[in-house]
């Protein structure tokens, strides 16, 4: 499914405007420790974290991850917001912890269909 | 895609780092990844090579006051050296254990310093070589061959 569609299915909010929302979103991997996504985050994924310092866009860069997803609406600074936007990364946020957003995205992305 | 390189592209490509400029472990890695992708390289050792360049860099980012991150790239394969100025790793062993990093507080909040780095290259180089003194600095260097599969145990 496209990251659009992924938004749609999950009542996301995007945070970036409409930047690279027409890409597909093939898997996703949810961990917080840099050295972890950078070695196991898999191909065309969506990564769930609280990280929100800049540096985390050249981790975002490098694996071509479709969507970054910030849970439980925490709050992000515009200079991160205009960094992601300079190199077309996608940001969502959902109001709902890590983990379940987790388990709503393994579900609407294994199924290919949204999830109630 | 091809295993090797059928002319002799003998790129050189050098970035400086400087004391806590994370940013510019991923710009080295994607940068190189780019280069990688140019050439024609099967994607798998691509992504082996990208975590050694990010983990390396980052290293130095995070232990180093300064320093320095080389690529060569021949037709056999790629060598990526790091040298930097800065805390030296006392016990070099100790530091490629998974979950063992020295990195502080601060740095660990942001999500680095997982003590993965250096496992990390481990895993994904065919070569390593480490070169440590405390207070002065760490050189390190590691090679990925384009042709053959990761070599093991008494190779490394």
């Amino acid at each position: 499914m496209t990251v659009r569609e992924l938004v749609a299915a999950l009542d996301l909010e995007v945070l970036t405007g409409d930047i690279n929302l027409d890409r597909q979103a093939g898997s996703g991997y949810t961990s917080d420790l840099l050295s972890d996504v950078i070695a196991n985050i898999g191909d065309d994924a969506v990564w769930i974290t609280i990280q929100r310092h800049v540096n985390i866009l050249g981790v975002a860069k490098l694996k071509d991850v479709s969507a970054i997803i910030i849970p439980r609406n925490l709050a992000l600074e515009e200079a991160f917001l205009a960094k992601a936007r300079e190199e077309g990364i996608a940001v969502l946020r959902g109001s709902k912890s890590a983990f379940e957003l987790s388990a709503l995205i393994y579900n609407a992305l294994t199924r290919g269909r949204g999830v109630a | 895609m091809v295993d090797s390189l059928t002319y002799t592209p003998k790129i050189t490509v050098e970035f400086e780092i400087g004391e806590k400029d994370f940013f510019i472990a991923g710009e080295c890695a994607s940068r190189v990844k780019k280069t990688l992708q140019q050439l024609g390289l099967k994607q798998e050792i691509i992504k082996r090579i990208a975590i050694i360049i990010y983990e390396a860099a980052m290293n130095v980012a995070i232990h180093a006051t300064s320093g320095k991150l080389v690529v060569h790239i021949d037709p056999d394969g790629i060598t990526i050296l790091t040298q930097d100025v800065g805390a030296g790793i006392e016990d070099i062993d100790l530091a490629m254990k998974e979950g063992y990093s020295t990195a502080t507080y601060e740095i660990r909040e942001m999500g680095f310093g997982a003590g993965m780095g250096l496992s990390n290259i481990k895993q994904c180089s065919d070569d390593l070589y480490i070169e440590s003194k405390v207070g002065v600095g760490t050189n390190l260097e590691a090679r990925v061959f384009f042709n053959n599969r990761k070599k093991t145990g008494e190779d490394v």
